[in-house]
C-alpha cells in the first residue's frame, strides 16, 4: 500500500483491540481489527450478537475508545482524544442514526433536526432554513411539526436521518437502522441512504443483521469473535485491498 | 453560549410545563411567604411608630408602683406635679391625670367612655388641638367647675355631626357644660379609641366622681432636645425625695418615655417578622430541595435523551450548562412567581388589616437572588450527574 492510497483513506484502524473488565471477568471484545474506509464507501457490518461489531461502531462513531491499536480519522488519531475533543469531531464530522430512531419526545422534527446546530451555535434563521431543507430531502416537508408520537416508525427514521445529515457529516453510523420497521420502510429507508450515499458523498456505515439490508451496501464486513471474518468489497472495488489483520 | 443553554432549558421547561409549575411551586410559595411576612413587619412597625408620634413627642409617663401594675402603691398628689413644674428642667409641660369610666348622657343617648380629669397642660402635652371651643379657664380649674372638652367619638356617638359646644351632657348625677371639642387622633399603639374621651378639669373629677385628692398619672413632655434619660433621672432623685425612700428601698412608682415604648415595640415586632421570615425561609430551603430531587428524577428520565445530545455532539459542559440553566431558570422563574403572589398578598391583605402596604425593593430583591442561588446550589449536582454520562449507556438505557 503506497502513502498517496493510504491518504485517501478517511478512516483506519490498526490493531484494535477493546476489553471490557479486569483480571479473571475481562472480555475481550475486538481483538486486533485492522480497518480501511475511504470517503464515499457504503459499508455494512454484520455479525452476531457479541461478535464485537456493536464495540467497533461505538469506536468508529468516536463514543468510545480502544484499549490498544490506532484509530485515524482524516489522519488524526482519534484514540489520542479526550471526551470533548472526541464530542467536537461527532458534532463536525459524523452523523448517527440509531435502531430506536432516539428523537426527543414532545419536540417537532423541525426541533429534532435543529438540534446539531443549535450546538454548533448557528443562527435561528440558519437553523431553520437547514432543517427545512435536511426534511426535505428525505421527503418530509409538510410533517415539520409534527412530534413524534404523530409520526410513524419509517418517518420517524426519516427525521433522524435528516438530524443526522443537517450538519453535512462526512461520515453517517447507521445502528440497525431498520431493524424496527417492517420491509417495505426498511427498503425506503435503504433507498433514502443510498440516495444520500450517491447524492451526496457521505460514507455511511451500517450495523445490521439482515442480509436484505447489506445487499445495498458496496462492501460488507463480516464479524466473528472479535475478528473480521470476511471483507467482502473486492467484487465492487476490485482495486482496493483490505488492510490486513493483525 | 449562554443564550444556547438558556433557549435549550426553556425548551425543556416547555416540554414539561405541568411539572416544571409543580417543580417551582415549593420555590414560589417559599419566596411569597418571606416578603409577606416581611413586608406585614414592616406596615405593622410602620402603624406602630405613627401611633406612638401621636402620643406626643418626648412623652415622659410616670405611674405608681413597680413596672406597670399599679398595686397598693401611693397614688401622687397635685402637688407632686407642681413639684416636677418648678424643681425640674427642660420640661413643656407637666399634666397630671386621673381617669374614671362614666356613662354619659345626652338627651335619649347614653354612651360610656371614659372621663380623664386634667389641667389645661394635657393639651401640650398630648399635641391635643381643640377644633372647636376653648380650653378650660383658670377658674374652671381652680373651682372645679363642670365643664369638659369633649373627644370626637363621644361627640358621634352622643351629637352625630352637630358642633356640641354650648351644650350640657349629664355625668352619673351632674350636668356638665360642653366648652370644647378635641381633634380625632384614631388608634393608640395599644389598640385604644383615643377619641373615645371626655377631659374635665382634675378638681371637677377628683371632687364629683372619685371623691378623693389622687393622681393616677403624671404626664409630661420635653423640650425639644432634652435628654430624656436625664430628665427621667432627676424625676426619679425627685419623687425619692418627696416621698422620703430611703437607700435601700425600691421605687414605687415608674417612670417610662415613649420613645424606650416605640423602641421596645418595634424590637418585638422586628423579632417576631424575622421569625416568621426565618419560617418562611425554610419553605424556601424545601422548595430548593424539591428542585433537586425533580432535576434528579428528570435526569434518570432523560439519560437517553441526554445520550443523543452527547452522540450528536453536546460538550459535557454544554449539558451541565443546560441542566443547570434550566434548574436556575425554573427556580428564578419561581422566585418571579413568588414576587407577583406576594405582591397581590401583600396589597390584600393590607387592605384587610388597614396597614398601609411598603413595598420593600430590597427583600424582594433578596428573595430572588436567593431562589436562584437556591437553583444553582441544587441544580448543580443533577446537572453534573447528567453531564458526566456515558453516552453509549446512556443511548442504551431504557
Amino acid at each position: 500500500m503506497n502513502v498517496s492510497a493510504k491518504e485517501k483513506n478517511l478512516i483506519e484502524f490498526h490493531g484494535i483491540t477493546k476489553t471490557y473488565g479486569v483480571g479473571q471477568a475481562a472480555f475481550q471484545a475486538l481483538r486486533g481489527i485492522g480497518l480501511a474506509i475511504r470517503q464515499g464507501e457504503f459499508l455494512a457490518i454484520m455479525g452476531p450478537s457479541g461478535s464485537g461489531k456493536s464495540t467497533a461502531m461505538n469506536i468508529l462513531g468516536c463514543l468510545d475508545t480502544p484499549s490498544s491499536g490506532a484509530f485515524l480519522f482524516q489522519g488524526v488519531h482519534v484514540e489520542h482524544l479526550d471526551r470533548n475533543q472526541r464530542a467536537l469531531l461527532r458534532r463536525n464530522f459524523l452523523g448517527f442514526v440509531f435502531q430506536g430512531f432516539n428523537l426527543l419526545s414532545r419536540t417537532s422534527a423541525q426541533e429534532n433536526v435543529e438540534l446539531p446546530l443549535l450546538y454548533r451555535g448557528e443562527a435561528a434563521a440558519t437553523r431553520h432554513h437547514a432543517a427545512r431543507e435536511a426534511l426535505e430531502l428525505v421527503g418530509l416537508d409538510g410533517w415539520e411539526h409534527r412530534t413524534p408520537a404523530e409520526l410513524s416508525g419509517g418517518q420517524q427514521q426519516r427525521v433522524a436521518i435528516a438530524r443526522a445529515i443537517v450538519t453535512h457529516p462526512l461520515v453517517l453510523l447507521a445502528d440497525e437502522p431498520t431493524g424496527n420497521l417492517d420491509s417495505k420502510r426498511s427498503h425506503e429507508i435503504m433507498e433514502l441512504l443510498v440516495r444520500l450515499n450517491r447524492e451526496k458523498n457521505i460514507t455511511v456505515l451500517m450495523v445490521t443483521h439482515e442480509p436484505d439490508m447489506a445487499f445495498y451496501c458496496s462492501r460488507v464486513i463480516h464479524f466473528v469473535d472479535g475478528l473480521i471474518a470476511r471483507d467482502g468489497r473486492a467484487h465492487l472495488h476490485p482495486t482496493a485491498r483490505d488492510v490486513p489483520c493483525s | 453560549m449562554f443564550l444556547n443553554a438558556f433557549l435549550l432549558a426553556l425548551r425543556e421547561i416547555r416540554r414539561n410545563l405541568m411539572r416544571s409549575f409543580l417543580t417551582i411551586l415549593g420555590i414560589v410559595i417559599g419566596v411569597a411567604a418571606v416578603i409577606t411576612m416581611v413586608t406585614l413587619g414592616h406596615g405593622t412597625t410602620q402603624i406602630v411608630a405613627g401611633q406612638i408620634s401621636s402620643l406626643g413627642s418626648n412623652l415622659i409617663i410616670m405611674r405608681p408602683g413597680q413596672r406597670m401594675g399599679l398595686g397598693g402603691s401611693p397614688r401622687f398628689r397635685l402637688a407632686d406635679t407642681e413639684a416636677i413644674a418648678n424643681q425640674i428642667n427642660g420640661i413643656r409641660a407637666v399634666a397630671p391625670s386621673v381617669q374614671n369610666g362614666a356613662t354619659v348622657i345626652m338627651g335619649g343617648k347614653n354612651w360610656s367612655s371614659t372621663v380623664n380629669g386634667t389641667t389645661n397642660s394635657f393639651f401640650a402635652v398630648g399635641n391635643w388641638e381643640i377644633v372647636s371651643g376653648r380650653k378650660f379657664s383658670d377658674d374652671d380649674e381652680k373651682s372645679g367647675r363642670a365643664v369638659c372638652v369633649l373627644g370626637e367619638t363621644v361627640r358621634q356617638k352622643l351629637f352625630g355631626s352637630a358642633n356640641p359646644v354650648g351644650s350640657s351632657l349629664r355625668v352619673k348625677n351632674f350636668s356638665c357644660e360642653i366648652i370644647g371639642l378635641l381633634e380625632s387622633k384614631g388608634q393608640s399603639a395599644m389598640g385604644m379609641d383615643q377619641d373615645d374621651v371626655v377631659v374635665m378639669p382634675i378638681r371637677t373629677v377628683q371632687r364629683r366622681l372619685t371623691g378623693d385628692n389622687d393622681v393616677t398619672v403624671i404626664l409630661l413632655s420635653m423640650k425639644d432636645g432634652m435628654d430624656a434619660d436625664q430628665v427621667m433621672m432627676q424625676m426619679r432623685r425627685l419623687m425619692r425625695e418627696r416621698r422620703k425612700l430611703s437607700e435601700n428601698e425600691e421605687d414605687n412608682f415608674n417612670i417610662l418615655d415613649t420613645k424606650q415604648i416605640a423602641q421596645t415595640l418595634s424590637v418585638t415586632i422586628g423579632t417576631i417578622t424575622n421569625l416568621l421570615a426565618a419560617v418562611a425561609a425554610v419553605s424556601l430551603l424545601v422548595g430548593g430541595i424539591g428542585i433537586m430531587n425533580i432535576m434528579l428524577v428528570s435526569v434518570t428520565e432523560r439519560t437517553r435523551e441526554i445520550g443523543i445530545r452527547l452522540a450528536i455532539g453536546a460538550l459535557e459542559h454544554e449539558v451541565l450548562l443546560q441542566f443547570l440553566t434550566e434548574a436556575v431558570a425554573l427556580s428564578a422563574f419561581g422566585g418571579l412567581v413568588g414576587i407577583v403572589l406576594a405582591f397581590v398578598t401583600c396589597l390584600a391583605l393590607s387592605a384587610l388589616m388597614q396597614m398601609p402596604f411598603i413595598f420593600d425593593l430590597g427583600i424582594n430583591l433578596l428573595a430572588f437572588t436567593f431562589s436562584a442561588m437556591i437553583g444553582v446550589l441544587f441544580g448543580y449536582m443533577p446537572a453534573r450527574r447528567a453531564a458526566s454520562l456515558d453516552p453509549i449507556k446512556a443511548l442504551r438505557h431504557e
